[in-house]
């Protein structure tokens, strides 16, 4: 404010230039020229101080990222590996139905044995049997062998060495993917594929990425709600009890907390499973029969149960920490005002918590998104997450580009939802503490 | 292939037949000259304890300039082999891998091709190190350590059962003789090869059948036979666990765990070795590690790999030693003192119908056959 109103006085002299002149400082610099100066100096200080931090974040956990998400469109290893082969190909017609001319094998030839000596050629195989199986052990047995051809006739030479080569289907596929840049990640982690004749569903019997995008946001949802129905109660008691005894049962909530996710995740195993505590207990009881026991574990309800109790501390404590602060007059006030206790907790009581809702299901369904060890274990068939499939390509498949889309896929839809609960609810109404 | 595979493990169980119990000299480790640390990675467990006991404590007892610092996280170390090349920055000396996980670092350059004869020691007889593992070696990034198979057990006190107990692999997609959950690995590997044999395709054949789209439908229409009777497991020690808590009737895991049930752990569990798949787990060099580094990891691996050492191993776990020198130097349990040869896959008692993890195939086939596996699980 200050800063307009001598800007504005400045402005005043110099528009009556005439008269007096800019307003100058003591030094006899211009006011501005000074001010300017003293402020950029303090910004700078101020930025200095955000740096260190900054520059961890960026180079940690944004640059990791940014370049994780890059692998999903990335596709330089077949360009940079076969690149005169990709040239030679350029003239190909593949809807021909023939195999490419002799002119594209010699540049093969070529590309194949410098890429055996840089031990570039098996990686290629990997990389292109993730689009057409049988790719790998056709690269893998032509490495060496490339090196030792003899000009002329390299067609036959290649079919000599694996009749692979003369497979249509690769080379379509090698014609498919010949770019720096491919969408093939997407559309695979879309159940479609990127074939000559554009881009198509995969088959009835290979679709599964988009049913368990689904399948993770409904049992997020589920998780998320049933961490609200449960929590809700916890923490009101947390906040209306004396403190002592709110203490100790907060302690209880963080108690799980503080335990190895495997340790909580095994016991609910041992509880739930058919030959688990609560079904011996049930049966012992007469409730069920010993041929009846409840299946309870290794499916949805698994899954749900154990991650409602691994996640129920992030709803019990922004939920706590917000109804903390409602003082109890008003509950009192409305009721004196003639109100019911239904409708004293529905319309004075229950607004109030309402941030504290947000911050909890913000958490709990985000934190559930992600997660991958509970549902593997406890999970079954039909109730793992994206995330296993997401951790699969990472650790075992080695489809890293794969991974990387429908890692970006799930980031773009949290964000999505992300916008929709702001313009519903108001991110502004979320109170974390 | 998989028949002079076949071939390789069948001189392995021969060998041990003729139990000689040559007295062998305990050769000592060349020590490098100066001081080391060597991260050796491992997958943890009673497997990572055997290796302790066998090679590592040995070995820095007999160097004690080198330190040898366990790391337990081979079931991610294709990705993080990975990730530590790309970064430039190789921690690793040297990691433990299944053969199909070090033909895959080996394909994709991450893993050091090396020279066999020239690293490794000859078996005592003077067979150079390349005949004495034989085929075992399917990768030249590759030093096979052990023999292992994953194959079924089962309980024995099943009471709907009446009395009878499976004596053969269809005997798991028999519903009605043999009643009750069955725990399977959560993949297509192995389980369509099962499949398939009890849906009456030749074991010769099996691959070709499985390379064709109607193959695959085939043998997961027989696995939906048992579909809804079978719980899933991704982890080696599930299996086990449900075993002994009876959430299961019968499944399949790693031969050794079910060793550990059975004899360690004395629950009411058989072996049913019917086509147990073979499989094998060895030592990869991660490409890249730093020059000064080799000394100590040839030293190393010249030692844990030698024939005396990889017997030694099969002391503490039932996974049958790598070279067909070694055979004849298994001997007794270090703790419960019984004989370790019937326990080993590879003898002859056991391996009458087996299978050999087909890695070539499934190098190819693994990404279009686990994603129709994985829809089938889905529906």
């Amino acid at each position: 404010m200050a800063e307009a109103t001598l800007q504005d006085g400045y402005n005043t002299g110099s528009q009556t230039e005439s008269g007096s002149g800019p307003m100058l400082a003591a030094d006899g610099t211009p006011l501005k020229v000074s001010l300017a100066r003293a402020m950029r100096r303090q910004k700078l200080r101020a930025l200095m101080l955000v740096a260190p931090l900054f520059l961890f974040i960026v180079l940690t956990f944004i640059g990791p990222i940014a370049d994780m998400l890059f692998r999903s469109v990335e596709n330089s290893l077949v360009p940079d590996t076969l690149p005169r082969t990709v040239e030679a190909l350029e003239s190909w017609d593949p809807d021909s139905g023939e195999l490419p001319g002799e002119e594209v094998y010699a540049a093969l030839a070529a590309d194949m044995s410098e890429a055996f000596e840089a031990k570039m050629h098996t990686r290629l195989g990997s990389r292109l049997n993730y689009e057409y199986s049988g790719a790998s052990s056709v690269f893998r047995a032509s490495g060496r062998q490339a090196t030792q051809m003899e000009g002329g006739n390299y067609k036959e030479q290649f079919l000599e060495i694996n009749p692979g080569w003369g497979d249509i289907g690769l080379w379509k596929t090698i014609y498919q993917f010949s770019g720096h840049y491919t969408p093939g990640y997407f559309l695979n982690a879309a159940d479609a594929q990127l074939t000559v004749d554009g881009i198509k569903l995969k088959p009835d019997g290979e679709r599964i990425y988009l049913y368990l995008f689904w399948r993770t946001l409904l049992l997020s949802m589920t998780i998320t709600a049933t961490c609200i129905l449960l929590g809700y109660p916890i923490a009101w008691l947390l906040a209306n009890l004396p403190l002592r005894t709110s203490n100790l049962l907060l302690i209880l909530v963080l108690l799980p907390f503080w335990t190895s996710l495997l340790v909580r995740t095994s016991s609910w195993i041992v509880l739930l499973q058919q030959n688990g505590v609560i079904n011996d207990l049930l049966v012992y009881s007469g409730i069920l029969s010993d041929q009846n026991r409840l299946q309870m574990m290794f499916n949805q309800t698994g899954t749900i149960v154990a991650m409602t109790h691994i996640l129920l501390p992030f709803m019990v404590l922004p939920l706590y920490s917000v109804m903390k602060t409602i003082p109890p007059a008003y509950v009192r006030a409305a009721k004196s005002l003639g109100a019911t206790d239904w409708t004293a907790f529905w319309r004075v009581y229950f607004p109030n918590t309402v941030p504290g809702i947000g911050a909890g299901s913000i958490l709990v369904f985000i934190l559930s998104i992600g997660y991958y060890i509970t549902p593997e274990l406890v999970g079954g068939t039909d109730g793992i997450f994206i995330s296993n499939r997401i951790a699969y390509h990472i650790s075992s498949s080695l489809n890293w580009g794969l991974a990387a889309a429908l890692g970006v896929i799930l980031l773009v839809v949290v964000l999505g939802l992300y916008w929709c609960y702001d313009k519903i609810v108001g991110i502004d109404n979320v109170k974390l503490g | 292939m998989m028949t002079r595979l076949c071939a390789a493990l069948g001189g392995v169980a021969a060998a041990a037949l003729l139990s000689a119990g040559a007295a062998q000299a305990q050769d000592p480790p060349n020590c490098p000259e100066g001081d080391f640390e060597l991260t050796i990675v491992s997958w943890g467990g009673a497997y990572e304890d055997s290796q302790r006991k066998a090679y590592y404590e040995p070995y820095m007892a007999a160097c004690p300039n080198v330190t040898i610092v366990q790391e337990s996280a081979s079931n991610e170390g294709v990705a993080k082999m990975r990730a530590q090349a790309e970064a430039g920055n190789v921690t690793w000396d040297v990691v433990d891998l299944v053969a199909a996980d070090a033909i895959r670092v080996c394909d994709e350059g991450l893993a050091m091709e090396i020279d066999h004869d020239e690293w490794l020691r000859p078996a005592p007889d003077g067979t150079p190190a390349s005949e004495d593992m034989g085929d075992l070696i399917v990768s030249a990034c590759f030093i096979p350590e052990i023999v292992y198979s994953t194959t079924f057990g089962y309980r024995s006190d099943v009471a709907e059962w009446g009395g009878k107990e499976p004596s053969q692999i269809c005997d798991v997609f028999d519903l009605e003789t043999f009643p009750g959950k069955r725990s399977l690995e959560k993949r297509i590997i192995n389980n369509a090869e099962w499949a398939l044999l009890c849906d009456g395709v030749d074991p010769d054949d099996v691959y070709d059948v499985l390379a064709t789209p109607e193959g695959v439908d085939r043998a997961l229409a027989k696995l939906d036979t048992i579909k809804d009777q079978v719980i899933w497991w991704a982890a080696g020690a599930e299996t086990p666990q449900r075993l002994a808590d009876g959430e299961v009737v019968m499944g399949s895991t790693y031969n050794g765990r079910l060793f550990s049930v059975i004899e360690e752990q004395d629950q009411p569990v058989k072996m049913l070795w019917d086509w147990q798949v073979f499989d094998l787990d060895g030592w990869v060099i991660p490409a890249g590690v730093s020059e000064d580094e080799l000394p100590a990891i040839r030293s190393f691996l010249e030692f844990a790999t030698d024939t005396q050492r990889l017997a030694d191993q099969a002391a503490y776990i039932s996974y049958g030693p790598a070279r067909a020198s070694s055979a004849s130097l298994v001997g007794k349990h270090a703790d419960l003192g019984i004989d370790m040869a019937p326990h080993m896959p590879t003898d002859p008692e056991n391996s009458k119908n087996t299978l050999v993890y087909n890695y070539f195939f499934w190098a190819d086939y693994r990404d279009d056959l686990d994603a129709k596996f994985q829809a089938w699980l889905a529906q």
